[in-house]
């Protein structure tokens, strides 16, 4: 067992089921969207970003660029909560619906992310 | 670029995620502790606001509390998120300039420049293996031609020397190993307008390894190697490698030529020295006893050439070894009893030839005081030591590194000059004479320049298509493009027609598509020839007399008006 391959397993997983837990729910209601999981995702995301730095290989590339998808999908959904709960005063239902579906395409993102784990490592069978 | 961006990628990884970490929990924090509003409410920041507040904090701004001021708590932990985050920025900052100031990272940058600036060439360019002395003078000697080089040297204090040399064309050098393909790959081995490689280290087993990788990887491409053993030279010529240049043997058979056939040499000389420097003066070596001071590469050699030429050699070397054989005298130049009993009193020639120029230098002095009419051949070793040798006058000062630059000159820039010189040096000292005089009259106390012109569509774009005919004499290329009727101060010395080559070709000759001359001349002789060769109009006046108008309708006109 390495453990350099369970870090990053783990950040890999855990950056997809924040980000699944997000996203789950009524995508209107905003009290079925906890903003401290959206922090917690967006944290945990940048995580698997760096830990992706340096890789040079095919494989490498693509989890760096499904993570700065992933990332950038996220921060503009915080950066529209922050707006619009500071500088327009209220969250509305069209905001929650915007917040909640940009954060399900990071989460499509993180599952490509996924999937490009489990394919790597059933390439290395020993 | 991509590597080196790479590499620092890989190196900040930790230093970003402890930032990232710090912030994370600092901002976590901020949210998670209550605050007070003015009137005593409790309020929470948002995420948006504690993200604001532990930004200016990290980053040492401190804009202070704001919106409202801070609860103790809330103060208590702002005092340890200042700490973890500022702390995490230091960290992060210097690992940055770590990173910046790794030689390992400076090495990837200064490579990926390299390749960039290699890549970015469009003029015909010459790589340059070893920077040393014979490579220095030889960048030199190439940039004063105007002609592009690239240097790869393994020693990195050379390498910024190439950098600071002070040259007109900018001259892309990379430390690195020659002995490695990729090395000379990035280099520009296979970059469509490398015309040329040398490799003039000062291990011949690495010049080997650059002449078998260009052989291997561009079997076109003409390679010159230096090389200083006779092992070696076999294997390069094993290897298929045209041009090897062993520049102690080859001042050897220079001295041999200067005692046999000083008109030969003279001619050599004048043709491969630098372009506008004075002639040399013509050498006459005398013919009798040799007194020679070391016998390791270059004397070797030289006592070879001496000997050929009929000369008898007393040999001195400090070298026990050597004296073994019993044809060496043990014992240093230096040593006026030395020199006495190797016969200096009755010699006519003395070479100072050890590798060590102060040696050579008070070689020359005592010799000079024991028979003042001694022909001395000195060996310079290092160009700082110029001034010394101008000053102690001896009759020649041989420099390998010169010898080593003018023959690697002669063959990659006018590469028909090597066969000219090859061809003609069976012929009769007489001949030699002769044709020096008829340079002479045309060069003016310089130096000629030797240039080579092809009668083809790239060199001779408005003599080209008249040459099929068959009716363009020689003679129309000395002559000087202003005034038809004065000739140009060029002398043709070879014609290449299919593999062959005609020694002095006669002015009526008829030039045919395909044809190299070799000229020698003055330079400005060389730029109003090459107006006759590529422009139609210019031809036009120097073939018929006639200044033609160009255009159409100027055409047109003069047509109309003959008829």
């Amino acid at each position: 067992m390495n453990l350099e391959k369970v870090v990053f397993g783990f950040f890999i997983v855990l950056a997809m089921t924040l980000n699944f837990g997000f996203f789950i729910g009524d995508i209107t209601a905003v009290e079925q969207h906890n903003v401290y999981e959206l922090y917690a995702a967006i944290v945990v995301n940048l995580i698997a970003t760096v830990l992706k730095f340096g890789d040079r290989t095919q494989v490498g590339a693509l989890h760096l660029a499904t993570s700065l998808v992933a990332d950038l999908q996220l921060i503009a959904g915080a950066v529209v909560w922050a707006y619009a709960e500071h500088a327009t005063g209220a969250i509305d239902p069209s905001t929650v619906a915007s917040v909640v579906s940009l954060s399900g395409g990071a989460f499509l993102a993180n599952v490509v992310s996924a999937v490009l784990l489990i394919i790597e490592t059933s390439q290395l069978r020993r | 670029m991509n590597s080196a961006l790479f590499l620092a990628l890989r190196r900040m990884r930790a230093p970003l995620i402890v930032l990232i970490g710090a912030y994370a929990i600092a901002v976590l924090g901020m949210v998670l502790i209550p605050g007070q509003d003015g009137e005593g409410m409790p309020v929470r920041m948002s995420f948006f606001h504690a993200f604001y507040f532990i930004s200016y904090t990290a980053t040492t701004i401190g804009f202070g509390e704001v919106p409202y001021p801070f609860t103790n708590a809330q103060r208590l932990w702002v005092t340890f998120s200042m700490y973890l985050t500022v702390i995490s920025w230091f960290y992060a900052l210097g690992k940055i300039l770590q990173i910046m100031q790794d030689p390992s990272f400076q090495q990837v940058l200064a490579s990926g420049r390299f390749r960039r600036s290699v890549a970015g060439l469009r003029e015909p360019f010459l790589i340059v293996c070893g920077y040393g002395e014979t490579g220095s003078e030889l960048v030199e000697a190439f940039d004063h031609r105007g002609v592009r080089t690239v240097v790869v040297d393994i020693n990195a204090a050379r390498v910024s020397e190439a950098n600071l040399a002070g040259l007109h064309l900018d001259v892309p050098a990379l430390v690195a190993d020659v002995r490695l393909p990729d090395t000379l790959v990035m280099a520009g081995l296979e970059h469509p307008k490398c015309f040329g490689i040398v490799a003039l280290t000062n291990d011949d087993d690495a010049n080997l390894a650059v002449a078998a990788a260009a052989r291997l990887l561009r079997p076109s491409l003409p390679v010159v190697c230096r090389c200083e053993s006779e092992e070696t030279a076999r294997r390069m010529t094993a290897f298929g490698v045209p041009h090897i240049i062993d520049p102690f043997a080859l001042f050897g058979a220079h001295l041999a030529t200067a005692l046999r056939k000083p008109g030969h040499f003279l001619l050599h000389e004048w043709l491969t020295a630098a372009p506008d420097e004075l002639l040399p003066e013509p050498l006459f070596p005398p013919a009798g006893h040799w007194v020679l001071c070391g016998f390791g590469r270059f004397g070797s050699r030289v006592a070879r050439g001496l000997e050929q030429a009929g000369n008898q050699v007393a040999v001195i070397d400090s070298d026990p070894a050597l004296a073994t054989s019993g044809k060496v005298l043990c014992g240093h130049g230096t040593d006026r009893g030395v020199l006495e009993q190797a016969g200096i009193g009755r010699a006519v020639g003395l070479i100072a030839g050890t590798a060590d120029d102060v040696i050579n230098l008070s070689i020359l002095q005592i010799a000079r005081q024991v028979n003042p009419e001694l022909f001395v051949v000195a060996r310079r070793n290092q160009r700082a030591n110029g001034l010394l040798f101008d000053a102690a006058r001896p009759s020649v000062t041989v420099q390998p590194a010169m010898v080593v630059v003018h023959e690697c000159l002669a063959y990659l820039m006018a590469p028909l000059l090597g066969r000219f010189l090859a061809a003609v040096a069976d012929r009769p000292n007489e001949w030699a004479n002769e044709l020096i005089a008829r340079i002479a009259a045309i060069t003016e106390e310089r130096v000629p320049e030797s240039w080579s012109v092809t009668m083809d569509d790239a060199e001779a774009p408005a003599l080209a298509p008249s040459l099929a005919a068959g009716e363009e004499p020689l003679a129309i290329l000395l002559v000087d493009p202003q005034r038809r009727h004065e000739r140009l101060p060029v002398l043709p010395l070879a014609l290449e027609r299919d593999g062959a080559l005609q020694i002095l070709p006669p002015p009526e000759t008829l030039l045919a598509p395909g044809d190299r001359v070799l000229f020698c001349g003055r330079g400005r002789a060389r730029r109003k020839q090459y107006l006759t060769v590529s422009d139609a109009n210019v031809l036009r006046y120097v073939t018929t007399g006639r200044d033609v108008p160009g255009g159409w309708i100027w055409d047109r006109v003069a047509t109309a008006r003959e008829a």
